[in-house]
Parts: C-alpha cells; sequence; structure tokens
C-alpha cells in the first residue's frame, strides 16, 4: 500500500484523490525546500514527513540544509530569538556574518527549479539570490513576528517583503506587512508512533513501566520543562483543584541531560512538587515517542497552561486522542480549541483549577468536548490537510488570480 | 425513464481553498467598521462562507465570523445576533451583503452608549481566500446521471456549485441553472428557493437529492 493510502482509512478516499487531483496539476515540477539543519527542529520534523509524500505525488521535491559555521549560528539563534520579541543585541557584525553565509550558500546550492521554500530566519537572507532563478520564492515561517525587536525586525523586513510570499501557522504570529501572507496550519502524522492508535495492553505496559496506575483520574501536561510553559502555574492549578476532586498530575517534559536550555527548569518543578505522591514527573527523551503517545492516551486531562506558546502540537496530539483539553488561549490554540466546543480556554491557575474540577465531576460533557476536539483535528490539522495546503501554496504561486480553474 | 439529455452535460468540479491573511486587523468594533467598509469582496466572502465547509454534523457553528467575534469577543450579544440574522441568501451581490452588513452595524452605533475593545491577544484578522477549482470524474447529461453523481460527489463540490457559483462568481446556483436548461424548471426553482446557509452541506446534498429523485419517480411512474 502507497504511503498515501495508508491514510485512507483516516481522513476518506475523497481527501486522498484530491491531493492526486493537485499532485497531477503539478507533475515534474521542481520544488526546492531549505532548511538550516537536517535534524531537529519543527522544520527538519515537517521535512522528514512531506518529501516523500510530494515525491509520491510525481513532483520533484528536493531538500537542502544550508552550511553555516559556529558564529552564524550563534547570530541566527540571536536573530530567532529577537524577531519572537526576546531582547538580544544584535550588532553590524552579526548582520554581516549573516549575509556572507547566505551569500556562500547562494554560490553553492542549486537554486533552480519552479518554486523555493526556505524555512525559518536561518536560510531567508537566500533571497539575495533570487534574481539569478525563475523560481518563485515563499518563506516559511514557524516562529511569532507580531512584537519583534526593532534591530531584528528592521534587518528581517526587507529580506521578507522580497519574497512573493509567507507561510505564517496562525494569524497572531503575523506582521503587520502588506505582502502576501498565507495561512497554513502545521500538522500531526496520525500514523506516527506518537500518534497512532494503541490497543489497551499497550497504553496497560507502558503505565506498568512507569509503576503507575489510574485509581485517581490523572490530569496530563506534555511541554519541556522551560519556564514558558508553566509548570509551576499546572501545580497550582492540580493544588487548587485537589481540595474538591481527587487526582492525580502526569508532567511529561524532556530529558535535561540531552536538552539542557529547554529543560531548565526541572529543579525548580521538583522542589515545587514537594515530594507529593501523587505528582509524577516523567523526564523523557525526545525520540521517546510511544511512551509520550501511551500517557496521553492513559490521561483523564490533558492541559497546556503556557505563558508563550507557537503553535501547540501538543495539544493537537491530545484532542487527537479525543481527550478533553484545558489550554491557555495563547499562540495557535485557539485556532485549534472553541472553547466549550472543542475544549476549554483558560486564562488564568484560578480559571484552569475551575475547569479541572468541572471536567472531572462531569465525564460525559468532558467526553463530548473530547469527541468535538477530535474531530476539529480530523477537519484541520492532520498531515493530509498540510500537504493538501503546500500543493495549493505551489499551484497559487505559478497561477495569482483569486480563482483558479486548474 | 427519463431520457431527456441535456445539450451540455453538467460537469461537477469541485474546489479548494488557500486561506490568506490581508494584513488588516480590528481591535473595537468602530476599526471593524472601517475596515468592513474597504475590504475587497473576497474578504467579506471568506467571513461570510467558510464556516459552510467546516460545519459538520449537528456541532454548533457561528452564521459568519463577524457575528461570532462580536458576540463572544466583544460581547455585544444584540448586534452580533442581529448580523447572525443577516439572511445572505437574498443577496446575489456581495456588495449589497457588505452594505447590509455595515448598515446593521451603524445602526447599532448610532444608540451605542459605549463600546469595549476586544481583550488582548483576540483581535478580529481579516482573511481571504484563493480558490483552487479542479475537475471531478463526475459528469451529467441526463436527471439519473444528475442524481448519481450527486450522491457521490465531495461536500466541496456542492459546495461550489451552489455557494461560491452563486455570490462569489455572481452567475447563479449552477444545479437549478443546469436542471432549467434540461426542461426541468419548477425542480430548478425548488433548488433556488431553498436556504443552504442554515443546514450542512450533507443535509443539503440530501434535500437536493430528494427533490430530483421524487422528480424522477413522477417521470417514471406518472402517466402524462
Amino acid at each position: 500500500m502507497s504511503r498515501l493510502d495508508q491514510h485512507i482509512p483516516i481522513v476518506g478516499e475523497q481527501a486522498v484523490d484530491e491531493l492526486r487531483l493537485l499532485g497531477r496539476q503539478l507533475q515534474g515540477k521542481l520544488m526546492r525546500h531549505i532548511s538550516s539543519m537536517a535534524v531537529g527542529g519543527g522544520a527538519a520534523e515537517i521535512l522528514h514527513r512531506m518529501v516523500p509524500y510530494f515525491r509520491e505525488l510525481g513532483i520533484d521535491a528536493r531538500w537542502d540544509v544550508i552550511k553555516g559555521n559556529s558564529d552564524f549560528d550563534a547570530v541566527t539563534r540571536k536573530l530567532h530569538a529577537a524577531l519572537q520579541g526576546q531582547p538580544q543585541t544584535l550588532t553590524e557584525r552579526d548582520f554581516t556574518v549573516y549575509r556572507d553565509t547566505l551569500a556562500q550558500n547562494g554560490a553553492d546550492l542549486d537554486l533552480s527549479g519552479d518554486l523555493i521554500l526556505t524555512h525559518d530566519p536561518q536560510p531567508a537572507g537566500l533571497i539575495m539570490h533570487k534574481n539569478k532563478t525563475a523560481a518563485r520564492w515563499v518563506w516559511d515561517g514557524l516562529l511569532d513576528l507580531s512584537a519583534p525587536q526593532n534591530e531584528a525586525w528592521d534587518f528581517f523586513r526587507p529580506l521578507l517583503e522580497q519574497y512573493d510570499a509567507a507561510i505564517f501557522p496562525c494569524p497572531t504570529f503575523a506582521p503587520p506587512i502588506s505582502m502576501r501572507q498565507i495561512l497554513v496550519a502545521p500538522s500531526i502524522d496520525p500514523l506516527s508512533e506518537r500518534n497512532r492508535d494503541l490497543t489497551a495492553e499497550q497504553v496497560h505496559d507502558v503505565l506498568n513501566d512507569f509503576e503507575l496506575n489510574l485509581e485517581k483520574p490523572a490530569v496530563t501536561q506534555v511541554a519541556r520543562f522551560d519556564p514558558s510553559k508553566d509548570a509551576a502555574g499546572v501545580i497550582d492549578a492540580y493544588r487548587l483543584a485537589k481540595k474538591r476532586v481527587d487526582c492525580q498530575l502526569w508532567l511529561v517534559g524532556g530529558d535535561p541531560e540531552e536538552d539542557p536550555e529547554g529543560n531548565s527548569g526541572l529543579a525548580a518543578v521538583r522542589e515545587k512538587a514537594e515530594n507529593d505522591p501523587d505528582i509524577h514527573i516523567f523526564e523523557l527523551s525526545s525520540t521517546d515517542h510511544a511512551a509520550v503517545n501511551a500517557l496521553q492516551r492513559a490521561s483523564t486531562l490533558v492541559l497546556q497552561k503556557s505563558i508563550k506558546e507557537g503553535f501547540g502540537l501538543t495539544v493537537t496530539e491530545a484532542l487527537w486522542k479525543g481527550k478533553p483539553v484545558i489550554a491557555s488561549a495563547l499562540g495557535g490554540i485557539p485556532l485549534q480549541i472553541t472553547h466549550n466546543e472543542s475544549g476549554i480556554l483558560t486564562h488564568s491557575v484560578e480559571g484552569t483549577a475551575y475547569w479541572i474540577r468541572q471536567l472531572l465531576q462531569e465525564p460525559l460533557y468532558a467526553k463530548r468536548l473530547g469527541e468535538n476536539g477530535r474531530q476539529r483535528v480530523l477537519d484541520n490539522f492532520l498531515l493530509t490537510r498540510h500537504l493538501r495546503d503546500y500543493l495549493l501554496v505551489f499551484l497559487s504561486t505559478l497561477h495569482p488570480q483569486d480563482i483558479l480553474r486548474a | 425513464m427519463s431520457v431527456a439529455e441535456h445539450p451540455q452535460p453538467f460537469r461537477f468540479v469541485t474546489h479548494l481553498t488557500l486561506t490568506e491573511l490581508t494584513g488588516r486587523r480590528a481591535h473595537d468594533l468602530l476599526e471593524l467598521l472601517r475596515h468592513l467598509k474597504t475590504v475587497p469582496l473576497s474578504v467579506i466572502y471568506y467571513h461570510t462562507h467558510h464556516f459552510l465547509e467546516r460545519r459538520r454534523g449537528l456541532a454548533p457553528s457561528p452564521p459568519n465570523d463577524f457575528a461570532f467575534w462580536i458576540s463572544h469577543t466583544l460581547q455585544e450579544g444584540t448586534l452580533g445576533e442581529r448580523l447572525a440574522a443577516i439572511d445572505t441568501i437574498q443577496f446575489t451581490r456581495l456588495e449589497n451583503l457588505r452594505e447590509a452588513i455595515v448598515s446593521t452595524i451603524e445602526t447599532y452605533l448610532a444608540s451605542a452608549k459605549s463600546l469595549r475593545p476586544a481583550p488582548e491577544g483576540s483581535d478580529f484578522f481579516f482573511m481571504n481566500s484563493r480558490s483552487i477549482l479542479l475537475p471531478t470524474s463526475y459528469e451529467a447529461a441526463t436527471l439519473e446521471e444528475f442524481a448519481h453523481a450527486l450522491k457521490k460527489v465531495s461536500v466541496h463540490s456542492i459546495y461550489h456549485h451552489v455557494f461560491e457559483a452563486r455570490l462569489r462568481m455572481e452567475r447563479g446556483n449552477d444545479f437549478a441553472k443546469w436542471l432549467a436548461g434540461l426542461g426541468e424548471k419548477d425542480l430548478a426553482w425548488q433548488i433556488t428557493l431553498m436556504d443552504p446557509y442554515t443546514q450542512t452541506l450533507e443535509s443539503l446534498r440530501r434535500r437536493i437529492l430528494r427533490l430530483v429523485e421524487r422528480r424522477l419517480f413522477e417521470i417514471n411512474h406518472v402517466p402524462a
């Protein structure tokens, strides 16, 4: 069975037929993706999944990775943070390092093709080579450009505005500029180890491995131990709720040895948990998808009480598993959850605690939220929709009309 | 058996959309109104129609984005309800629909005592969509073939021929026009009179099919 056909039992034959119809319009066209990393990071994850599907659809999809030294890596880390509004000092030398590195990469890379998609700020400066190729250029960024630091924005904006279009994952992330801006939400792969269906036995085995039981309902947050994910606020909300409804809390985060920066808040979380036997803290490797899948499926409720959030794919994952989700109304989360319909949106510790109590005590209502949430993901946030959007971006860059008869 | 054949077979097409941001946003009712007066008509179309393809089963859906944002974010329930009640089917031109929305808001503002801004992070973002039309393998020359294809095509195809053709492309309901050309003027009229905005696309498919199948039954069983 082809890769695409494996999605038919989930999304239906029509959705896959539509992809093939679109693919036929783009047969043999060259789509070139350029990113900064071959592994790790959102863009690399997306491309690993997507490129084989593009090829299956008859598109000549290629993926190149830019080269840069440690200076370039340090500059782009600062640029990435500053574009998302974090205070950083960027100097003229930093901008020169960025420009020189991308000038060299532009000379080394083959930039022929029909569409060039650069992913994230690192390769965005390749646009300086636009006049060397007949390709259309689209920038695809998963970051929040709504309130960038001025210096970074003054440098980045003129690069961005040379593109034929830019892709943003949600409306709130887009900057107020007048170029063509396309909304393409990210997605999850329902066949991946992280999201595929598991049997009750498989879930049970993982609970046994972690010496967990479900005598008390499990309230779970899956997020690295980074202050922006507010594990401390989750513990506060759990303690408030637990005064009225007994429950346990699972904090599923990353391994600090593998990602020290991303999990720098672990010690503070452990201290705050104060050896509460009902708080379970998991330090999982970034490749331990099967365990995360099982823990999400075994949970009674899933939280995402972030203070700052990107699109929030862990919310998508929980919704896909039919779990009632209580999440902060931030980033891409309101795009996924309509309050009281496909989940619960909150703004505070107290609000989160209130809804934990409500949902634990009204399981039928919680179940209905979970069902609606899964439907929302099925309709909007699975890989096949993401793939379709990329194909539509490609077609629409070749044909500028509002209504295109392919 | 009905053998009437249309000289031009009905070719079902399907449509796929790509959502775009316009760079415009509103923080309160006055800003919303200012943009509403000047945005391209395709933006008005997007915010009054995109929910139709998302609506599934019995899940409640907002009638249009303006009404939803005004009711739920600005907490102006009365105005939200009035906007939700605008009968979109009465308009054959988007410009007239825009005027109806603008005038409903202006009337409300004339007597409003105070206005709330949207909470931080809850601005209204004006969006647009590009529609890519693709041929399907379904076509019909007779009423029987039309009924058969109608059962098979995706809801996106039904959406295109009923909503997009009528208001975005301003050429009327494709199904009704083709059926009138087949000599089925009563059937075409019944389909034109339907309100497709207050039902799901699957319900709409079932209702149109019921009318077509009833007509086929008449042709095949009632003596002329």
